[in-house]
């Protein structure tokens, strides 16, 4: 993977970009010194680009949901290896302060990666040095283990608090799930303009938990395969095809309110703000599907290969006509292409906000690429949205796509609201 | 830059003259401030003592700032950079005596806005002067010396098996002589060219060059071909070779700040070599070794732990608890009635990622057990 397009080659500097970016961060929070700033200083010498900017950390709900999503992803999930309530309490404050560091282009601890005593470890771990904020959003979800163990007995005394909504996802047809890649009591999403970035942040993050916990599995991405927001182009998965046209977009208020965030009423009182996120690794039979022709290839899919429009016909943002038929009174957009089976109209009106990113684990030795999508969505009721859409799309007799794809993982995980600026995250579990 | 530079200016001569109407200023050692704005850069004493100093820099101005201490011809001594508007961050140095100086670097462009620090008092006392250190030093010697008393026994045992042709006897006497090396493995990796040829594995001597030697080599006749032909002339190598070590490493013992570098060596052993089945390939005993690098940090931990108790009573508590957590995951592997210790390819992978994790959450704790023994000096 190559870092070259969001650092190198610009002719920006990190410390100008710092520079730019410390005044982004205080035009966007801390009144105070902004005033102070905007009444005392001369206009900012270099215009950095928008990518390497920090995004805010603090809000309402979590950054690296609705933020527009950001080119490289590194997904973690971590098991907790100590069962003390006050680890776990620990963990998530010190989590909190290093990603709030980190989110705003500074070095992890108080002394960072290069001022501390020399014989003591870094406290920062360095490769973020000289690299610009780049966008940088780190996102906590607990799966449903952090609350009660296999058996149903309570871990942490959290058992109170497991939301009815993050109970297991039911198995579907055509599922070849790896549990040693599935799961965790804790995921963390990092996503960043730099893979850099994204990997320092779990790379530290993971040292700090050494003790309490540890991580299960970890997984690259690169260009994001989904929109979320109407300033995005739509970009284009390994398949070739453009992805998320039909995404809950960010500007979209309503349905953001509809099918992303948990309500007052949804409960638990913890979760109010937050949003369920569901990972599931989704392996791509890359070169079957490479020699499969193209009007097959956008039949299966339901949508145009250049320019994404459904087959029904118009441009990619033109509404789809289910019933519409050909010559021969065949339907144009197949019976059981993709775009059908997943779109609302067949989901009792289900949307979901994909944040999905392209992967590949290099090659499996038969001259195979090991690649695919990393499937990230976040929703408000996994029932009435993920398991819903993935119902109707699962099973060879139902999507076309699936003789090209098998998921290998699963992850389900309650993401809690945003937090305060002394807040950690997931306090509301403790209080 | 106009205004930094002018600033500059400022600064110098208020520096200056602050000196000038108040030669009897106090000296101040340890802990320092810097209050940093856009156009501001206040240390909060000018005159240090030698030695660590902490200096806490706040950044009051609109732009992300850095602070330098530069000794003559800007060589920097020490550096804290990227430091965002509000934020707070602290820089330790250890300054000889000497004429330094204190820059802020709003913007973190140009020279940044200097202030002159001279440093007066004799340099800290070297480590090993300490007594306490000294202490530590010689109850870890005394250890070294019991552990390598009964390692030339057991190696001398295990040496005559292979020259019999003691085949089991053999097999069964390596896991248990290679106990007292590895509890004192920091003393062998000092002395550089011996403990290649002593506990170096095939592939490290193909590259080298060099013959492969020791006990690894052994190791692999024993268990791959089971049996010792040839084995004679590296038997006596390797006693040779082990009497030798011991001897160097008590003529030259380790210094307390060593012993802590130690300490966390072993740990880093156990993670690169034991936790991979790497280091014992063949005969797959390298759960033996893992107890004894274990009990040889553990030992090392145990000399320093009065001046650890001084210098951070928290760090101790935590060590002792990860201590005894990595001893109750691994215990469980170990026969109670024989002594003996699973096979690591009797493990399941399950098995080894708890072990891993136990190593981890140790050796985290350990990494700053050096700092802690430099800052009691």
């Amino acid at each position: 993977m190559s870092t070259e397009d969001s650092t190198t080659g610009s002719g920006l500097s990190r410390r100008k970009l710092l520079g730019a970016a410390g005044i982004g961060a205080i035009a966007a929070g801390a009144a105070g010194v902004g005033a102070g700033y905007a009444a005392g200083d001369k206009p900012a010498p270099v215009v950095p680009d928008k990518d390497a900017l920090p995004i805010p950390f603090e809000g309402k709900h979590q950054a690296g949901i609705v933020t527009p999503a950001q080119d490289r992803l590194y997904f973690a999930t971590f098991d907790m290896t100590s069962d003390e309530r006050d680890d776990l309490i620990s963990l998530l404050k010190d989590w909190t302060k290093a990603s709030r560091q980190m989110s705003q282009g500074n070095d992890v601890g108080d002394f960072g990666a290069v001022a501390g005593a020399p014989y003591s470890p870094p406290e920062d771990t360095g490769e973020a040095l000289g690299l610009p904020p780049s966008g940088l959003t780190i996102t906590i979800g607990f799966g449903r283990s952090l609350f009660v163990d296999a058996k149903g007995k309570t871990r942490f005394g959290l058992d109170g608090q497991l939301p009815d909504r993050l109970k297991p996802i039911p198995g579907f047809s055509g599922d070849r799930l790896d549990p040693a890649i599935s799961d965790g009591d804790i995921a963390i999403q990092a996503c960043a303009n730099d893979p850099q970035i994204a990997v320092h942040a779990i790379r530290n993050l993971a040292r700090i938990a050494f003790g309490r916990a540890s991580v299960r599995y970890s997984q690259m991405g690169f260009g994001r395969t989904s929109s979320t927001s109407t300033a995005q182009v739509t970009p284009r998965n390994l398949f070739g095809f453009k992805d998320g046209t039909a995404n809950v977009k960010v500007e979209d208020k309503t349905d953001v309110e509809d099918f992303v965030w948990v309500h007052q009423e949804d409960g638990p009182a913890w979760l109010v703000g937050g949003s369920y996120l569901v990972s599931r690794k989704i392996d791509m039979r890359i070169e079957t599907w490479d020699r499969e022709p193209l009007n097959g290839q956008e039949a299966i899919i339901g949508r145009t290969k250049g320019s994404g429009g459904p087959m029904s016909g118009g441009d990619e943002f033109a509404p789809i006509d289910f019933d519409a038929k050909d010559d021969a009174g065949q339907p144009l957009i197949d019976m059981k292409s993709h775009v059908r089976l997943a779109h609302p109209d067949f989901n009792r009106g289900a949307k979901l906000l994909r944040r999905g990113y392209n992967f590949v684990d290099g090659s499996n030795g038969l001259g195979q690429l090991s690649a695919g999508l990393f499937f990230i969505a976040y929703q408000r009721d996994p029932e009435k949205q993920f398991v819903q859409i993935q119902g109707s799309l699962a099973g060879l007799q139902n999507d076309l796509l699936n003789e090209y794809i098998v998921h290998v993982s699963s992850g389900l995980f309650a993401c809690p609201p945003g937090v305060t600026t002394t807040g950690f995250w997931g306090e509301g579990l403790f209080a | 830059m106009k205004s930094s530079l002018a600033a500059l200016g400022v600064i110098a001569a208020l520096g200056l003259s602050a000196c000038a109407s108040d030669p009897s200023e106090s000296t101040a050692s340890g802990d320092l401030t810097v209050a940093a704005t856009d156009s501001d850069c206040k240390v909060s004493a000018t005159k240090l003592e030698a030695g660590p100093s902490t200096f806490t820099v706040t950044n009051k101005g609109s732009k992300v700032t850095e602070f330098y201490v530069y000794a003559d011809g800007d060589r920097i001594m020490g550096e804290v950079e990227n430091v965002g508007p509000g934020l707070t961050r602290k820089l330790v140095v250890d300054l000889p005596k000497g004429t330094y100086e204190g820059a802020c670097k709003p913007g973190m462009i140009g020279d940044g806005i200097r202030q002159t620090l001279s440093v007066t008092g004799e340099a800290a006392k070297p480590l090993s002067d300490s007594e306490e250190l000294k202490a530590a030093a010689e109850s870890y010697a005394r250890y070294v010396k019991s552990q390598s008393d009964t390692l030339i026994v057991k190696t001398t045992e295990f040496v005559d098996a292979v020259k019999a042709g003691d085949v089991d006897k053999a097999k069964t006497l390596f896991p248990i002589a290679r106990t007292y090396w590895e509890r004192i493995e920091p003393v062998a990796e000092k002395f550089g060219d011996l403990d290649p040829i002593t506990d170096g594995r095939e592939p490290d001597a193909k590259a080298a060059g060099i013959e492969f030697t020791g006990w690894h080599r052994i190791e692999k006749q024993l268990w791959v071909e089971n049996n010792t032909t040839g084995m004679d002339k590296y038997a006596d190598q390797l006693l040779d070779n082990v009497k030798k070590i011991v001897q160097l490493g008590q003529d030259t013992p380790l210094t307390a700040l060593e012993l802590a570098q130690g300490s966390k060596g072993l740990l880093d052993e156990v993670a690169t070599g034991k936790i991979t089945g790497e280091e014992d390939e063949f005969s797959h005993t390298d759960l033996w070794d893992f107890k004894a690098n274990i009990e040889g940090s553990q030992a090392a931990i145990s000399s320093l732990r009065p001046v650890l108790v001084e210098q951070d009573p928290a760090l101790v508590k935590d060590l002792d608890a990860k201590f005894a957590a990595l001893d109750t995951e691994l215990n469980q592997h170990q026969d109670k009635a024989t002594g003996e210790w699973a096979f690591y390819d009797e493990l399941s992978k399950d098995q080894i990622k708890a072990l891993s994790d136990a190593v981890a959450a140790l050796s985290e704790p350990i990494s700053k057990v050096a700092a802690a023994i430099a800052q009691s000096a």
